[in-house]
C-alpha cells in the first residue's frame, strides 16, 4: 500500500495538517502536499478511469505531464473539471471527485469496453460507426456521448476574477530549476532585466531530489544561495506558480500565474495571464521521464521512477512497500537507492542493458544489497486495480517468464526527453540525440525574431544536458550567449559554478519490453494512458498506411489527450518508426503548439467580461432614455432605445403607439449615433465624387443630398445624407454602425491611392447630439422655441441652415427618413440634454413623444426606404434596390463603378427590391424565402426571393414587407409562397415598395 | 504576435495595435480596364513563401497607413516605409538583398 513515511518530505510542513475529501471520503494531508501526494499518503492509488476503456488508473507522474489522475475540483461557482492532482496544491477543505466513471470509481460499467478492446482498435470510430447510416444519429452518437469525455462542464457562473499583466524584459527565463536559476543569475549579473518563471510553488526543480554537490556544497545549498542572490537584484523579477505557457512571434511569451488556486476565496484574481515581450528567452524547462512499453504498464502502482522518487523525497510518501525498478538507464537507480535509504524494499532492479562493468549508481545500488538483473525486463505486470507483482523476462526475448516477483509498485524509466515545447512553439527545430535517445533543440535553427536572429536559447536538461555539471555550465553559457546578443557585457569575475560529476554508464534505447514482445503483450502495452493508445494500435495504424506521424496521431488519437502526449509522444513515434522500419528522426515529431499545459479560459479572458467585455457607447441622452422606459438594443457598440414603454405597456404596443403618434403629431428621435464625417479641402469635391455613386461636387452649399457608397467590389456598403457646408467642406452622414468603418475607408483611399489630393477627413460623430423632430407638428414646435426661420420658404426640403433655436446654437437639416415633415437638429453634444428637454417642454401639448429604433424602421419601411444591413448583405448592389437614380452617369469613375460593369452585376436575372403584401394582412416572417417551381440538385425547392424587412404597420393596419425577388419589379401583382419555420406557408403579393404617401407630399410641406 | 514599426509616428509596438491589409503596391484598375486586369487588381494576391510587401495600418495609434517588407517564413521584418509610394524604396531593397542574396525584386524579374 502507499503511505506516509516517518521521515518527513523536504516540501512538507507536518506542523500544518490539512483535511480534504476525495469522493466524499475525509482524508488528511499537510501543507506542501500536492493532491497527488496527499491521496497516495492515504493509500488512494486508484484516481481515475481512462478515456476509452475505462481502465482503472492511478497517478503515474508527479508533475504537469500526468496523464491519468484528473479530478473534478471544488463546487458550484468554483467547480472545475480535469484538474491534475499532481499540479494541484493541497489546501484545507479541498474537495475532489473522480471523473469518467459510472456508477463509481471502484466499479465502472464502461470498463466492459476493455473486454471489447479487440473490437475497438485504432480508428474504430471510422470503422465501426459508418453503417448503417441512420444508426449514427440515434444509436452510436448518444452512446458515445454518454460514455466518452472526461469531466463535466461547470454549470454555474465562475465566481473568481482574472487579469492580464503586460511585462517587458531583456531576458525571460522559463523554469526555476537549477538551470533556470543559474541562467537568471548570470543574465542578472550582466545587468539585464530578467523575469524568471517557475510553474510549481518551489524553486530548484528536481535537482535537490536527485542530489549532487555544487561548488563543494549540496545542491540544496546552491539553490538557496542562488535564490538569495537573485532576490537581492532589483533587475530580476521572480514568479512562482507561473508557468511559461507559450512562446510566440518576436519574443512574445505567455505566463500563466495561479494566484489563489492553493487558497480559494482569498482576495484578488485567481489567475493572471502575463503577456511578456522579451528580447531574449531562455527555456530552462527541464526534461520529462519516459515510461517503458511493457504489458500492464498502466496498472495503478506502475509509475515513473522519478515520480516514485519525488513522492519519497519531497513528500515523505511511499507508493509501495515493495517496489520493482525497471530501467534502461542509470538515473532510475536513484529511485532504488532513495527507497532503500527510506527503509523500503526494492526486490529487484530490472535493467534492460547489459553493461560491461558496475560503476556509479549501479555499483552504489549493488553495494546497498539491491539485486540487479542486467539484460532483463518486465514481461507483464500482475494485478487489476493495483500492482501485485511482475513477471520477469529477458529483454532480448519474446517475453517467456523466468520468474515472478510479488510487489505493490513498479518504478519505470525509459530515459528522459527534454521539454522542447517552448523552443518549438515558434519554429525552433529539433535534432535527434542518439546518446540519450531523445529529441533536443537544434541550437543552429532557433525561432527567429524581427531582426532575423534567434531569440530562444535552451538551457540545462531542456537542451539535452542531463548531468548536473553539464546543466549548470550549459545554463551559464546560454545566459552568456543571450547577453552577447543584447550587446551587454558580463563582468569577468562571473563564472559558472562547478558540480561534481557522477560516473555514468550510457543508457540504451528501449522502445518495447521485451524487444520481441508478442502480439498479446503488445496489446497490453500502453503508450498514451489517457486516450488508451497501445503499441498494437500504432502498429495497426502503420500497417493500414498511416505512415505520416501527423496522420498516425489523429488516427490513433495518440498524444491528443489533455496531457498532449507529454509522456507518450516519443515512445509512440519510436513505435511507429519501428513498425515502418525507419529511423526515428526521419519519422519526425508532431507539432508542438501552445499552451504547454492547459490554461484557464478565465485567464485568457482576463478582465474582459460582463459589462466591461467591450466598451459601450452611450449618447448624450442615454440617462434620459434610461429614466423614461427605454428598452435598449445594441447597434454596433451603441445602445439605442428600441422603444419607450409606458407603465405596463408591452414593447410592441409602445412601438405601435410611437408610429401612430409620429405620423399624426410629433415624434422625437435621438439620432446622435448617426455617423458624421467632415470632408474638407480643395480636392474634397473630387474625392467625394469617387467615394459616392452620386455626384457630390455639384451640390450647392446649404443643400443636402442622399448618397450611396459602394466597395471597390461594387457592393453597397453605406448610405446617408451629405450636406455641403461651404466651398471646400462637406459633412457626410453615415449609418450608426458605419461611422468608424466609413471614416477608415475614406482614410485608406486618401492615404494609399490619392495621397496627393488635398483633403482632410475627420470623424465628428460624438461632437454632436442630433435630434430628429418628426411629424405634422414639428415646425410648430420649433417655432415655439423661437430663433431661426424654419418655414418651407426659408428652409425647404433637403436644405440645411445654421442658426439658433430656443437660444441653442444649432444646425438644422430638413431631411426625412420617415416621410413626415422632419428636421434633424444637431447641437453641441454637451447641450444635447438641455435641447431635448426644451423640445419636450414646448412639444408637450403638441403630442411630443420620444420614439425608438423599431418605430424608425416601420416609418422608413412604410416609405420604402432601404436600410443598410437589412436590404443589403454585402452581395447587393444599388441597382438591385432600384437606386439607379442615385448612381451618376456623368462620372468617369467612382469606387465600385468598374465592378458594377461585370457581367454578373448586369445580369437581368438578379434578385431585385419589391414590396410584399400578405393576402391576409399578417406579417411575413423575417428572412423567409419564396419558393418557386422545381427543385435544385440537392432536392431542395428552388428559391426565387427572400424577405429583407418585415413589420406590422399600424398606419396601414396590416403587415408590410420588402424583399429581393427574381425579376421582382416585372412581376407586380404576382403572389409568392413563403414557407415559414412555424410550419405555415405565407402568401404575399408583389407590390411597389412605397406603401405610404407615394407622392411624398407629407414630407414636403 | 509580431512587433511592427510605424514609420510615421516612430513607434515600435505590438501587432494588435496595427492591422495588416495584404499585398502592397497594387495598381488600381478602374472603368475601361480589361476583365483580366480588373480581376487581377481586385482578387489576385501574391502569397509568397519568403519576402513579401504588405500594407499595414496603425489602427490604434496615429491612424496612418504604411508598408512593411517581411519574410512570411521566418517572420523577419526587413523594414517599414511610407504608404505613399508605389514601389519599395531602394534602402529596403538593399536590406533584403543583403539578408536574402538570392532574392530578386519583382520589377527586375524576367
Amino acid at each position: 500500500m502507499s503511505t506516509r513515511l516517518a521521515t518527513p518530505g523536504r516540501l512538507i510542513d507536518t506542523s500544518q495538517p490539512m483535511s480534504f475529501s476525495f469522493n466524499g471520503k475525509k482524508l488528511r494531508g499537510y501543507r506542501g502536499d500536492t493532491l497527488a501526494s496527499a491521496l497516495l499518503a492515504n493509500d488512494q492509488m486508484l484516481m481515475g478511469r481512462s478515456f476509452k476503456y475505462h481502465r482503472p488508473r492511478g497517478v503515474v507522474a508527479s508533475g504537469a505531464e500526468e496523464p491519468n489522475a484528473l479530478v473534478n475540483l471544488g463546487r458550484e461557482g468554483r467547480f472545475e473539471p480535469n484538474q491534475r492532482v499532481t499540479t494541484t496544491e493541497l489546501f484545507d477543505g479541498l474537495e475532489a471527485t473522480s471523473q469518467n466513471h459510472w456508477p463509481s470509481l471502484e466499479f465502472d460499467v464502461g470498463a466492459i469496453n476493455a473486454r471489447l478492446s479487440r473490437f475497438l482498435p485504432a480508428g474504430f470510430y471510422y470503422k465501426m460507426f459508418m453503417y448503417p447510416r441512420s444508426f449514427w444519429k440515434h444509436v452510436y452518437e448518444p452512446i458515445i456521448r454518454h460514455s466518452a469525455g472526461l469531466g463535466k462542464a461547470p454549470k454555474e457562473r465562475d465566481v473568481d476574477t482574472y487579469e492580464h499583466f503586460h511585462a517587458f524584459c531583456d531576458v525571460l527565463v522559463v523554469g526555476g530549476g537549477v538551470a533556470g536559476l543559474q541562467a537568471a543569475l548570470t543574465a542578472g549579473k550582466a545587468g539585464a532585466r530578467v523575469i524568471l518563471l517557475e510553474q510549481t510553488d518551489h524553486w530548484g526543480g528536481r535537482a535537490p531530489v536527485d542530489g549532487g554537490v555544487v561548488d563543494g556544497a549540496s545542491v540544496d545549498n546552491f539553490v538557496d544561495e542562488t535564490l538569495k542572490a537573485l532576490q537581492s537584484m532589483d533587475n530580476v523579477q521572480l514568479r512562482l506558480r507561473t508557468m511559461g505557457a507559450g512562446v510566440y512571434d518576436h519574443g512574445y511569451a505567455l505566463g500563466y500565474e495561479r494566484l489563489t488556486d492553493h487558497a480559494p476565496g482569498s482576495a484578488g484574481p485567481r489567475h493572471r495571464l502575463w503577456r511578456i515581450r522579451a528580447a531574449q528567452i531562455i527555456t530552462a524547462t527541464g526534461a520529462i521521464e519516459r515510461p517503458l512499453s511493457f504489458a500492464g504498464n498502466d496498472i495503478p502502482g506502475v509509475m515513473l521512477a522519478s515520480a516514485v522518487r519525488d513522492y519519497v523525497v519531497n513528500y515523505g510518501v511511499s507508493v509501495g512497500d515493495r517496489t520493482v525498478v525497471v530501467t534502461n538507464n542509470d538515473n532510475a537507480y536513484l529511485t532504488a537507492i532513495a527507497l532503500k535509504n527510506s527503509g523500503l524494499s526494492v526486490p529487484v532492479i530490472l535493467d534492460a542493458r547489459v553493461l560491461p562493468d558496475d560503476r556509479g549508481l549501479v555499483a552504489q545500488a549493488k553495494a546497498l544489497g539491491i539485486r540487479v538483473m542486467m539484460g532483463h525486463g518486465v514481461s507483464s505486470v500482475k494485478g487489476g486495480k493495483r500492482v501485485t507483482g511482475v513477471a520477469i523476462c529477458s529483454q532480448a526475448g519474446e517475453g517467456a517468464v523466468l520468474e515472478e516477483i510479488a510487489c505493490d509498485a513498479v518504478a519505470m524509466s525509459g530515459g528522459w526527453s527534454p521539454v522542447v515545447h517552448l523552443w518549438s512553439h515558434c519554429g525552433g527545430k529539433l535534432r535527434w540525440d542518439t546518446t540519450h535517445a531523445c529529441f533536443s533543440p537544434d541550437v543552429d535553427n532557433p525561432p527567429k525574431g524581427a531582426d532575423g536572429m534567434g531569440f530562444v536559447t535552451p538551457a540545462g536538461a531542456a537542451s539535452g544536458m542531463f548531468a548536473l555539471d553539464d546543466v549548470l555550465h550549459d545554463a551559464h553559457a546560454a545566459a552568456e550567449g543571450v547577453i552577447t546578443c543584447l550587446d551587454m557585457k558580463l563582468p569577468k569575475e562571473v563564472t559558472s559554478p562547478v558540480a561534481e560529476r557522477r560516473e555514468e554508464s550510457p543508457m540504451a534505447p528501449v522502445w518495447m519490453m521485451p524487444h520481441g514482445a508478442s502480439a498479446k503483450l503488445r496489446a497490453k502495452s500502453w503508450l498514451d494512458y489517457q486516450n488508451d493508445v497501445k503499441v498494437s494500435d500504432v502498429r495497426l495504424a502503420a500497417q493500414e498506411g498511416f505512415v505520416s506521424v501527423e496522420h498516425a496521431k489523429r488516427y490513433t488519437t495518440l498524444g491528443m489527450a489533455t496531457d498532449q502526449g507529454k509522456l507518450s509522444n516519443i515512445n509512440g513515434l519510436a513505435t511507429l518508426a519501428g513498425a515502418l522500419d525507419q529511423d526515428i528522426p526521419s519519422v519526425g515529431t508532431t507539432t508542438f503548439r501552445p499552451p504547454y499545459h492547459p490554461i484557464s479560459l478565465g485567464a485568457i479572458g482576463g478582465e474582459a467580461r460582463a459589462e466591461i467585455f467591450q466598451p459601450l457607447r452611450r449618447t448624450p441622452l442615454h440617462d434620459w432614455h434610461e429614466a423614461n422606459g427605454a428598452v435598449f438594443e445594441p447597434v454596433g457598440q451603441w445602445r439605442r432605445p428600441y422603444a419607450f414603454t409606458r407603465g405596463s405597456e408591452s414593447t410592441h404596443d409602445a412601438v405601435m403607439r410611437e408610429v401612430t403618434n409620429t405620423r399624426e403629431k410629433l415624434g422625437l428621435l435621438d439620432a446622435s449615433t448617426l455617423g458624421k464625417i467632415i470632408v474638407k479641402g480643395p480636392d474634397a469635391g473630387k474625392f467625394l465624387d469617387m467615394m459616392y455613386t452620386n455626384m457630390m461636387s455639384t451640390l450647392k452649399p446649404g443643400k443636402c443630398r442622399y448618397g450611396l457608397m459602394c466597395s471597390e467590389n461594387g457592393f453597397l456598403i453605406d448610405d446617408g445624407v451629405v450636406a455641403r457646408i461651404d466651398e471646400d467642406t462637406w459633412l457626410c452622414h453615415t449609418t450608426t454602425g458605419g461611422a468608424e468603418r466609413i471614416h477608415a475607408h475614406m482614410e485608406e483611399w486618401l492615404q494609399t491611392e490619392w495621397w496627393d489630393w488635398q483633403v482632410y477627413v475627420a470623424n465628428v460623430t460624438e461632437q454632436y447630439a442630433q435630434i430628429a423632430v418628426v411629424g405634422p407638428n414639428a415646425r410648430q414646435a420649433l417655432e415655439r422655441l423661437g430663433g431661426m426661420d424654419v418655414s418651407k420658404e426659408a428652409l425647404g426640403f433637403m436644405d440645411w441652415a445654421d442658426g439658433t433655436l430656443g437660444g441653442f446654437n444649432c444646425r438644422v437639416y430638413r431631411i426625412s427618413f420617415s416621410g413626415e415633415l422632419s428636421y434633424e437638429i444637431a447641437v453641441d453634444a454637451s447641450h444635447g440634454q438641455a435641447f431635448w428637454d426644451a423640445l419636450m417642454a414646448v412639444g408637450a401639448d403638441l403630442g411630443a413623444m420620444p420614439y425608438g429604433t423599431e418605430c424608425l424602421h416601420i416609418l422608413r419601411a412604410e416609405k420604402g426606404f432601404i436600410m443598410i444591413g437589412d436590404e443589403t448583405d454585402g452581395t447587393v448592389i444599388p441597382q438591385d434596390l432600384g437606386l439607379n437614380w442615385a448612381i451618376s452617369k456623368k462620372k468617369d469613375d467612382f469606387i465600385g463603378k468598374r465592378a458594377q460593369e461585370r457581367s454578373h452585376m448586369t445580369d437581368p436575372n438578379r434578385w431585385k427590391l419589391v414590396g410584399l403584401e400578405t393576402l391576409d394582412g399578417s406579417t411575413l416572417p423575417d428572412g423567409a424565402y419564396a419558393v418557386g417551381e422545381g427543385t435544385n440538385e440537392n432536392g431542395q425547392r428552388n428559391m426565387i426571393g427572400r424577405v429583407t424587412s418585415t413589420y406590422h404597420s399600424p398606419t396601414l393596419g396590416r403587415g408590410i414587407a420588402m424583399g429581393l425577388v427574381h425579376n421582382g419589379p416585372d412581376r407586380m401583382g404576382e403572389v409568392l409562397s413563403f414557407p415559414g419555420t412555424d410550419g405555415k406557408t405565407y402568401e404575399a403579393k408583389i407590390v411597389d415598395p412605397v406603401f405610404y404617401d407615394k407622392e411624398g407630399e407629407k414630407q414636403n410641406v | 504576435m509580431l512587433t511592427i514599426h510605424c514609420p510615421n509616428c516612430g513607434v515600435t509596438a505590438e501587432e494588435t495595435e496595427f492591422h495588416a491589409h495584404g499585398e502592397a503596391h497594387l495598381k488600381r484598375f478602374g472603368p475601361g480596364s480589361s476583365e483580366d486586369d480588373f480581376e487581377s487588381y481586385l482578387f489576385m494576391r501574391k502569397n509568397p513563401k519568403g519576402v513579401h510587401f504588405e500594407r499595414w495600418h496603425h489602427r490604434y495609434g496615429c491612424g496612418k497607413w504604411f508598408h512593411v517588407a517581411r519574410c512570411t517564413m521566418t517572420l523577419e521584418v526587413f523594414g517599414s516605409y511610407t504608404g505613399q509610394t508605389s514601389v519599395p524604396p531602394q534602402q529596403i531593397i538593399d536590406t533584403i538583398q543583403d539578408r536574402r542574396p538570392d532574392w530578386v525584386p519583382a520589377q527586375d524579374q524576367a
